[in-house]
């Protein structure tokens, strides 16, 4: 089959070019039959009467978003008013991933300018150190983490021991609890971009900075910290965002009052307690929240790039 | 002096990191090899609750959930690896094409969805066609969500070995598909192993999706421990725990020094990456 006309039109064609279809139609098909239509059809839903014992009755009506918004007295016979529960759910999960990003900020930067200042040999190590934990099943991660901090576990029996604490300190179910898991959960997230970004970054900015008398912490703020921004908000990103819908940690380390918007959402599908329509209503403003967040973050890539 | 790259407490913050990110684990494997019944004494050193693992009396209800951990991971990292190949064939080696841009946001998308959503999503799909929730459907959810890990590492490979190889050997009248079989796929190897490897992980790591997807009476590991854990930290968890995390690190460093011996392999000549 090889010829002269068969000579493949550009270097980075080596014959693919008629294969396209085939190839890329299975990842169509299933990222598309159990990604996108399904997605497609949770936003349908969120307009469809709730059924008693979960599911649905297929008649259009707002009735889950007005249930978020709008309350109207316990009876339904007071003027509309805005519902709060729902919005403060939304407000308390947006500051606790608030807060677990800015934690795995403080810690991550610091971890990822050391990493990429090592050796080129030892700094794979040390991306693998700080990869791994990453990898290990983030339920098991989960429950170690509620082990080790529990009012009569090994954290509160050792710093009891040496007598720092009278008395346990109650940490589970806090919102520092909280927060701490979702920074052990995703704080490889931040270290990476992080790392990538420092690892580019020049040198010679630093020492030219230094000569002209610019003292360390004043080189880190006025130049380091800028040039490597973009790093820092992708880190920033990749643990907001997870953080914002988790339900692991919250379910686990939290109580009833650090109820976050993964669990809102579990709850409408358990059992004959739940209300489809409404929890696809509470997922769709989820998304919608993520997809802002996401676009602002590439509107602002693109004109960095452009700058 | 010291250096630029130097900062004061940088050194110290990173071993707290490392010891956040591991304390909590490595007290877990300790516990798991205590002696006492009570999770909170230590009764000496003992194997009792690996024994309790794999001959007490939820080991019949635990053996069932890893073996149907096991096989949905296998097959749909195998599914998902499969498939992610031939889109990265597609998308880094036929040029510029209409429609690459929506496949790699296609592609990525799993990444992109919040996981609980994708969870919603999925159980109202297979509600409304009437597919029973067990084992199809999260096999079905989880060879999903695979594919963008699986197609990482293989596009990245795929991006460092230059297509003169297949070239040389169309040239020497290699069949399309003997170029790919003898000359690329070797290649890249690497890069398929450890897109599987990670998909394997991620699909054993999976709680959320599984758990809203398993249906009544269905169970894999993650969400049999978490029925477990419900009603309290039980030594016979920490022992599991602590098997699933030497499985997980098995796995990494395996894919992590395949990577590396991939790297030093020249995949392309004269050319570092």
């Amino acid at each position: 089959m090889a010829g002269p006309g068969n000579i493949p039109p550009s270097a980075s064609d080596t014959g693919y070019r008629s294969l396209i279809g085939p190839l890329l139609l299975p990842t169509w098909a299933v990222i598309g039959i159990f990604m996108v239509l399904p997605v497609l059809l949770m936003a349908v839903y969120s307009f469809l009467t709730k059924e008693f014992r979960g599911g649905v009755i297929w008649d259009f009506t707002l009735a889950a978003y007005d249930q978020f918004f709008v309350t109207r007295g316990l009876f339904g016979d007071e003027p509309a008013q805005i519902e709060w529960t729902y919005i403060n759910i939304f407000w308390r999960s947006i500051w606790q991933a608030g807060l677990a990003t800015i934690l795995c900020l403080l810690i991550g930067f610091p971890t990822a300018w050391f990493i990429a200042t090592r050796p080129a040999q030892t700094r794979g190590l040390w991306l693998f150190l700080i990869t791994i934990p990453y990898w290990v099943n983030l339920l098991i991660r989960t429950v170690s983490l509620k082990f080790l901090i529990r009012d009569n576990g090994p954290l509160n029996e050792s710093l009891m021991a040496i007598g720092l604490i009278d008395g346990p300190l109650p940490l589970v179910n806090t919102n520092l609890a909280v927060q701490l898991g979702l920074f052990y959960s995703y704080l490889p997230f931040m270290v990476l971009p992080i790392y990538a970004a420092v690892e580019r970054y020049n040198f010679a900015l630093s020492e030219a900075a230094a000569d002209l008398y610019a003292s360390r912490w004043a080189t880190l703020r006025e130049i380091v910290l800028p040039v490597v921004k973009p790093g820092i908000i992708a880190g920033c990103i990749l643990v907001f965002v997870p953080s914002l819908g988790a339900f692991l940690a919250p379910d686990l380390l939290g109580g009833a009052k650090t109820f976050m918007i993964g669990s809102l959402i579990d709850e409408q599908f358990k059992g004959s307690q739940g209300d489809w329509p409404f929890g696809a209503a509470v997922a769709m403003i989820l998304m919608t929240l993520v997809l802002i967040v996401l676009l602002l973050y590439a509107r602002a890539q693109t004109r960095g790039a452009t700058r | 002096m010291k250096g630029v790259r130097y900062y004061p407490g940088f050194l110290p913050l990173t071993i707290l990191c490392l010891v956040v990110l591991y304390a909590p684990l490595a007290v877990v494997a300790v516990y798991s090899f205590n002696g006492s019944a009570s999770i909170t004494e230590w009764g000496g050193f003992s194997l009792r609750w690996y024994t309790d693992v794999f001959t007490g009396p939820e080991a019949v209800r635990f053996g069932q959930a890893a073996w149907n951990s096991l096989t949905i991971a296998l097959i749909a990292a195998t599914t998902a690896t499969v498939i992610a190949t031939a889109a990265a064939l597609a998308m880094l080696r036929a040029g510029p094409f209409r429609g690459r841009q929506a496949s790699f946001a296609l592609i990525n998308l799993p990444l992109m969805v919040p996981e609980i959503v994708i969870a919603v999503a999925t159980l109202i799909f297979f509600s409304t066609i009437g597919l029973t929730t067990g084992y199809l459907t999260i096999l079905l959810a989880h060879i999903t969500f695979c594919i963008p890990f699986a197609y990482l590492p293989i596009a990245a490979r795929l991006e460092g070995v230059e297509g003169t190889y297949e070239q040389a050997a169309r040239d020497l009248y290699a069949t399309r598909a003997q170029a790919f079989r003898l000359i690329l796929l070797p290649l890249l190897m690497p890069g398929v192993i450890s897109g599987w490897l990670l998909a394997f992980i991620i699909s054993l790591d999976d709680f959320i999706i599984t758990n809203f997807v398993k249906g009544a009476g269905m169970e894999t590991l993650p969400t049999a421990i978490f029925g477990s854990v419900k009603q309290g930290i039980k030594p016979n968890i920490m022992a599991i725990s602590t098997l699933m995390l030497l499985v997980s690190v098995l796995f990494v460093t395996a894919a992590y020094l395949i990577n590396r011996k991939g790297r030093q392999a020249p995949a392309t000549p004269g050319k570092t990456t």
